[in-house]
C-alpha cells in the first residue's frame, strides 16, 4: 500500500509538472503575437510593456522565463496584475479558495446522497415508475447548461416568486462562515441544489445501471440462495460493488468541478470564488490572473484525483496491483 | 432509455434485417426499431432544419437583419408603432429595456436584445453556428482521436507511452480551463502553425479548441480496444501475408474500432455544444457580431429580470438539442455496441 501511494503521488508530481509546462508553453511560446503584449493588457504603453519583459525574463532563453514565472507563482508570490496596476495575483486566489470550496464540498455531499439514494432506488424497483424517471433525470443532467439552469433558478427565486414562495432566500452573494453556518448554508443552497441536481442525475443513472449488471452476477445468485433478505443482498453485496465506479468518477468531477466547472455556477449566482475570478480576469484579458487561477486549479484537480486513487486502492485492493 | 422488452424487440429486428445483412445495416435496423432514438432524431432534425431556413426567416418573414444593432427601430404592437428600444424605468434609469415578445412572427416574435436585434432571427442564426461547431468539432475531435488511438495501441512501446503521457496530461487538465487558456491567447491572435492559418475570429478557432481538448476522452478507450485485437489472430494472420503496418491498421484495425468511434459521435456533438455555449457564455467562445446560443443566452444575462424570453429560449434550445443527441446518443450505442465503455460509463 505505502509503495502504492509513493508511486501514485509521484505520477501526480510528474503530471503537475507537465502541467505547468503546457500552460507556460500556451501563454508564452505560441507563435504569433508578442507574448508581453498580450500580458500588458489592451492598449498599453511603451514603458509598461517594457515593465513587463523585466519582470518576465523575455529576453532570456524559454527555459529560464518558465523558472521565473513558477517563481513568482510558488516561492515569492508576487505576480501582478498589469491590467489593474499593481494587484497581487495570488492574495486573491487565496481569498476566493474558500468560497469554491464550500460550494463545491455541499454540493458534492448533496449530490451523493441523492444519486446513490435514487439509483439504488431505480435499481431495485426495476419496471415502476421511478426508474425511467431516474433516467430522465440522468439525461437532463448531461444536457442541461448548469449555468442556464441557476439563472432559472435565480429568475424564479430573485424576480418572479421572490415575494410569495422564495421570500426567505436572500439576495445573491456569499456570506461567509463567520457570520454564522446558518446565514452561509441559505446564501449557498440555491446553487448547492443546482449543481447536485444534474450531478446526482448522472450518478444514478449510472449506478442503476451498474446494479443491474450486479444483479445478474453469480456472487448475488450465491447470497441469494444463502437466504439472505432481498435487502441485505441489494444494500451489503450489489450496492459494494457497484459502488466503485461512482467513487472514481466522483474524483474526477469534485476535481474538476473546483478545478474550473465550478466557474459558471458561481459566476451565475455572484459567488466571489476562483471562478468568478477567472471570470473577471477574461473580462479584461487580465492574463496573470488566468495563469495563476489555471495553475491553482491545475494542482488542486491533480491532487484530488491522486487522494481519490488511493482511498480507491484502500477499497478494492485489486487496483493495487495495476 | 431502453427496458429488457425493448431490447428483446430491438434484437430481433436486428434478425429481421437478415442474416446476409452487414453490421451495420443491422445496427441501423436496432436504430430504428427503437422509438426513443427515432423521436429524438426527428426533433434534431426539425431543430436543424430551422436553424438551416435562418436566412429564409430572417429576410422574409422577420424583415431584419440580425447582425446589425438596430438602436432607432420600430415594431408594431397591437396595431400601434412603438420603439424597439425604451429608456430603462428600473433603477436608475440608465440604459435601455427591449421590447419583449410579440408573439407576432413578422416582427420581433421573441422581442429585441439590447441592441435592437430580432431575438428570434438571431436565435436560429445562432443554433446554426452552435450545431455547426459541435458537430465539426466532434467530427475532427474524433477523427484526431482515432488516428492517435490506433497508433497508439497498434505499435505500442515507446510511441503508446509517449502518446498515452499525453492523454494523461490533458485528462488532468480541466477541460474549461485548458479551452480558456487556448482561447484566450488565440482569440486575440489567431492561429499560425505551420501551414495553418486561422483568423483571430473565426469560427474555427472554437472549433479546434474544443475538439483538441476533448481527444483523450475519445483515444483513451480505443487505445484500449486497438491493444485487445493485436493479439487476435486475424492480426496475426494480415501479418503473415506481409501486410504493411499502414495496411493492418486501415483494414484489419480501423473496421473494428469504426463502431465505437460512431457511437462517440452524436454524444461527443452534445458535449462539445454545450462547452461551445459555456465558452460563448464566458466570452471566449464566438465572437460577436456572430451568435451562438451561448452568446444569446450571455446577452440576455443583463436582462434576466425584464426580458426573460432571450435567456430562457437560447437556453432550451441548447437543452433540448442536447437532450435529443443524448437520447440518439444512447440508442446508437444500444445498437453498435452495448458494451461500449464511454465516460464512466455514463
Amino acid at each position: 500500500m505505502i509503495g502504492y501511494i509513493l508511486r501514485r503521488f509521484g505520477a501526480a508530481a510528474l503530471v503537475l509538472f507537465a502541467i505547468s509546462v503546457l500552460v507556460f508553453l500556451i501563454f508564452f511560446a505560441t507563435p504569433g503575437v508578442d507574448p508581453a503584449a498580450r500580458i500588458a493588457g489592451k492598449n498599453a504603453d511603451p514603458a509598461t510593456l517594457e515593465q513587463v519583459r523585466a519582470s518576465f525574463g523575455f529576453d532570456r532563453p524559454l527555459p529560464v522565463q518558465y523558472l521565473m514565472m513558477m517563481k513568482h507563482l510558488f516561492v515569492t508570490h508576487d505576480l501582478t496584475s498589469f491590467v489593474n496596476r499593481g494587484t497581487l495575483v495570488i492574495p486573491q486566489i487565496v481569498e476566493a479558495i474558500p468560497v469554491t470550496l464550500s460550494l463545491v464540498v455541499g454540493a458534492a455531499v448533496i449530490w451523493m446522497v441523492l444519486g446513490v439514494a435514487m439509483g439504488t432506488l431505480a435499481g431495485a424497483m426495476r419496471g415502476t415508475l421511478i426508474d425511467p424517471l431516474v433516467m430522465l433525470l440522468g439525461v437532463f443532467g448531461v444536457s442541461l447548461p448548469v449555468y442556464w439552469l441557476g439563472e432559472v433558478v435565480n429568475l424564479l427565486t430573485q424576480k418572479q416568486l421572490h415575494d410569495s414562495v422564495f421570500s426567505w432566500v436572500p439576495p445573491l452573494g456569499y456570506a461567509p462562515l463567520s457570520q454564522g453556518v446558518g446565514q452561509w448554508a441559505l446564501h449557498l443552497l440555491l446553487p448547492w441544489l443546482t449543481l447536485a441536481l444534474l450531478y446526482a442525475g448522472i450518478y444514478a443513472r449510472l449506478l442503476r445501471g451498474e446494479l443491474a449488471g450486479a444483479l445478474n452476477e453469480d456472487y448475488v445468485r450465491t447470497a441469494r440462495a444463502k437466504g439472505l433478505s432481498e435487502r441485505r443482498v441489494l444494500l451489503r453485496h450489489a450496492l459494494r460493488c457497484s459502488l466503485i465506479p461512482i467513487v472514481s468518477l466522483f474524483g474526477l468531477d469534485f476535481g474538476a468541478l473546483v478545478g474550473g466547472a465550478a466557474l459558471l455556477t458561481e459566476v451565475v449566482f455572484g459567488l466571489p470564488g476562483v471562478g468568478k475570478l477567472t471570470y473577471q480576469a477574461l473580462q479584461n484579458l487580465d492574463l496573470p490572473v488566468i495563469m495563476g487561477t489555471v495553475l491553482y486549479a491545475a494542482f488542486f484537480v491533480v491532487l484530488a484525483n491522486a487522494v481519490v486513487d488511493v482511498v480507491y486502492a484502500r477499497l478494492d485492493p485489486r487496483v493495487r496491483r495495476a | 432509455m431502453t427496458s429488457a422488452a425493448d431490447k428483446a424487440r430491438t434484437a430481433a429486428a436486428g434478425r429481421a434485417a437478415g442474416p446476409s445483412a452487414g453490421p451495420w445495416r443491422r445496427a441501423l435496423a436496432r436504430l430504428r426499431r427503437n422509438r426513443s432514438a427515432v423521436i429524438a432524431a426527428a426533433g434534431l432534425l426539425l431543430i436543424v432544419l430551422a436553424c438551416v431556413l435562418a436566412p429564409v426567416y430572417a429576410g422574409a418573414v422577420a424583415r431584419t437583419d440580425p447582425f446589425t444593432s438596430n438602436a432607432s427601430g420600430t415594431a408594431i404592437v397591437d396595431g400601434q408603432r412603438v420603439p424597439v428600444l425604451a429608456q430603462s424605468t428600473e433603477g436608475l434609469g440608465l440604459g435601455v429595456t427591449p421590447i419583449g415578445p410579440t408573439w407576432d412572427p413578422g416582427s420581433y416574435l421573441l422581442g429585441a436584445d439590447n441592441q435592437g436585434r430580432d431575438v428570434m432571427a438571431r436565435l436560429l442564426y445562432g443554433g446554426r453556428n452552435s450545431l455547426l461547431i459541435g458537430l465539426s468539432s466532434a467530427l475532427l475531435c474524433c477523427a484526431i482521436a482515432t488516428v492517435l488511438g490506433v497508433v497508439a495501441g497498434y505499435f505500442g512501446g515507446w510511441i503508446d507511452a509517449v502518446l498515452s503521457r499525453f492523454f494523461d496530461v490533458v485528462w488532468a487538465f480541466p477541460v474549461y480551463l485548458l479551452a480558456i487558456c487556448l482561447s484566450v491567447v488565440l482569440l486575440t491572435s489567431g492561429l499560425h502553425l505551420g501551414p495553418i492559418h486561422i483568423d483571430a475570429g473565426s469560427l474555427a478557432l472554437p472549433v479546434v479548441i474544443i475538439a483538441l481538448i476533448y481527444v483523450p476522452y475519445v483515444a483513451r478507450p480505443l487505445r484500449g480496444q486497438v491493444m485487445a485485437l493485436r493479439d487476435k489472430e486475424f492480426l496475426h494472420a494480415a501479418v503473415g501475408l506481409g501486410a504493411s503496418d499502414l495496411r493492418i491498421m486501415r483494414r484489419e484495425v480501423l473496421p473494428n474500432v469504426l463502431p465505437t468511434v460512431v457511437v462517440f459521435l452524436p454524444l461527443m456533438t452534445a458535449l462539445n455544444m454545450l462547452t461551445e455555449s459555456a465558452l460563448s457564455f464566458l466570452s471566449v467562445g464566438v465572437q460577436s457580431p456572430d451568435a451562438s446560443w451561448g452568446t444569446i443566452i450571455n446577452d440576455g444575462l443583463a436582462l434576466l429580470y425584464t426580458r426573460p424570453a432571450i435567456t430562457l429560449a437560447a437556453g432550451l434550445c441548447v437543452g433540448l438539442t442536447a437532450v435529443a443527441l443524448n437520447v440518439l446518443g444512447d440508442g446508437v450505442r444500444d445498437a453498435l455496441d452495448p458494451n461500449a465503455r464511454l465516460r464512466g460509463g455514463a
